[in-house]
């Protein structure tokens, strides 16, 4: 079920005035964030539909800045978000795309730091829950209700099982897991929601792993 | 995991317990946190609720100017007047419309399911607690009462008017509300059910036509509307009136609405009262001749 906790429907505890395009917008971009896992110095924004036709009336213009600086949702200085981005020169550009989605809230986001990248997007399903249904061109189902990490590694036996057996070692249940490839032995990725946290050091331990590239949090 | 109303009221009859028991219960198994760990959660929503609620009456105003100021012109009426709707109903409407004025003008609200109906079902316990007198424990209670009827809604149809319109939204924060109600006033599971789908029905087909695409006009006033509709159906239900139309298939109608209807009125602002004379004129105010895809523009409403 996409819902499952009576806290998707009272709350988020929020800075208004939607719960769809401004609570939402903050939370796709802050997984944009945690995502790149450094702080973002430039980021271009798609939006869609709905978000392109009320993204401003509905602050998901300071929101989408709130969440790139790693605001929460009820963080008091998510009205000045845009001004704070200026200030810590965090460039962001609004794209009002004409394209039809699937969804009516849905975001893309393109992330940049001083050496990353990072490609998502989000749609907002209401009440101020989102899914990430694509990661760098890889589709995915991904609730944002669980922590949930991203694994990019070489296409190579042995690797998911390398990733697997750290996390039973520290008694990390896996909840949900995809894996996907572009093509034959090329670069993979695993997207894993888990229902505990995964600690600094369990983080570096898989990144560590046989095979693995690159480990960073998506929801915590 | 209860799927729809019917398994929910079923599980409260069976076991013999209220319908925020059966969602506090859920809630620790999903998430497998203590009873202590849930409530305080919930409790965190109240006292936000309660702050926006007496932001409200202290008076205010939206960034544009659209909204604001109504929730204290009711209770003044209500202090100066005696209602014909009755004082309880419009401490109940100063209150959901107060939760809205202070959403709009950007400030802390819970969303309830979602920030445009934010005012649903703290405007209607707020109020109707000065009659109940409930505990605290209680009012906390309210709020899982709510959650259980909108998770069964938001699984099974929509809560956003982007997704469903605003029988989706308002639609069905007013009946959270009202079963909600039904419980506080002692009314059985099976009461508080009829209540969710008498208040719904009435709002089925409810188009979400944000003026200026923003969350005010009509929103704040639509908030006002449910809330009035879930006191009503609340009593309808303690006096022993029923929905021939059984509850999850009220709320498979409205899905079934929503699916239907066209983007124009599902909170793109382009159909409804966005699309009336002075609603095009007021968006031309505040977002300029033409959406320009630069900075927010500072609205000059009195310019």
């Amino acid at each position: 079920m996409k819902f499952n906790s009576v806290f998707d429907i009272i709350g988020p505890v929020m800075i208004g005035p939607s719960s769809s395009h401004t609570a939402g917008a903050a939370r796709i971009s802050k997984a944009a964030r945690d995502l790149l896992g450094e702080e973002p110095k430039f980021a271009k924004i798609h939006l869609y539909e709905s978000f392109a036709k009320t993204y401003k009336g509905h602050g998901s213009d300071f929101a989408l800045a709130g969440g790139l600086l790693g605001f929460e949702t009820d963080d008091l200085r998510m009205r000045q978000a845009l001004e704070i981005a200026k200030q810590q020169d965090l460039e962001i550009e609004f794209v009002e795309d004409t394209a039809a989605t699937e969804h009516p809230n849905t975001i893309r986001i393109i992330a940049e730091s001083a050496d990353k990248k990072v490609e998502l997007v989000g749609i907002s399903i209401g009440g101020g829950k989102i899914e990430i249904i694509e990661l760098n061109g890889f589709q995915l189902r991904l609730s944002g209700n669980h922590p949930a990490i991203l694994v990019m590694h070489n296409d190579r036996f042995g690797a998911i099982a390398s990733i697997s057996n750290i996390l039973a070692k520290h008694e990390i249940n896996i909840g949900h897991m995809e894996v996907n490839r572009k093509d034959l032995g090329q670069e993979a990725m695993m997207v894993i929601e888990t229902d505990q946290n995964i600690q600094d050091n369990v983080m570096q331990e898989l990144e560590n792993a046989d095979h693995i590239n690159h480990v960073s949090t998506i929801v915590s | 995991m209860f799927r729809t109303v019917a398994e929910l009221v079923d599980i409260a009859e069976k076991e013999n317990i209220l319908i925020s028991e059966v969602m506090i219960r859920q809630e620790m198994d999903v998430k497998e946190q203590t009873r202590e760990e849930v409530y305080a959660e919930m409790e965190r929503n109240l006292d936000v609720m309660e702050k926006a609620i007496d932001d409200s009456l202290k008076g205010v105003t939206s960034v544009t100017g659209l909204t604001g100021g109504d929730a204290v012109l009711i209770q003044e009426y209500m202090k100066n007047e005696s209602p014909l709707s009755g004082h309880l109903m419009m401490d109940v409407v100063s209150k959901a419309m107060g939760t809205n004025e202070v959403n709009a003008a950007m400030g802390m609200v819970c969303a309830t399911p979602t920030a445009g109906s934010a005012g649903c079902v703290p405007g209607t316990l707020f109020a109707v607690k000065n009659k109940l007198h409930p505990s605290r424990e209680q009012m906390v209670r309210y709020l899982f009462t709510a959650g259980a009827f909108g998770f069964v809604v938001a699984n099974n149809s929509f809560i956003s008017g982007a997704a469903g319109g605003c029988q989706a939204e308002v639609g069905s924060a007013s009946a959270m509300a009202s079963a909600a109600i039904v419980e506080m006033a002692g009314g059985t599971p099976q009461q508080s059910s009829e209540a969710f789908a008498m208040t719904l029905k009435n709002m089925l087909g409810l188009v979400c036509d944000p003026v200026a695409g923003l969350v005010e006009v009509p929103c704040v006033k639509r908030n006002a509307g449910g809330s009035s509709l879930a006191i009503v159906s609340a009593d309808m239900s303690l006096a022993g009136v029923t929905s021939r139309i059984p509850c999850d298939e009220v709320i498979g109608a409205m899905y079934r609405i929503g699916k239907t209807m066209p983007s124009s009125l599902r909170e793109t602002g382009e159909g409804g009262l966005a699309d009336t004379p002075t609603g095009r004129k007021l968006k031309e105010k505040i977002f300029g001749p033409t959406t320009s895809s630069g900075e927010w523009v500072s609205p000059n409403l009195n310019g």
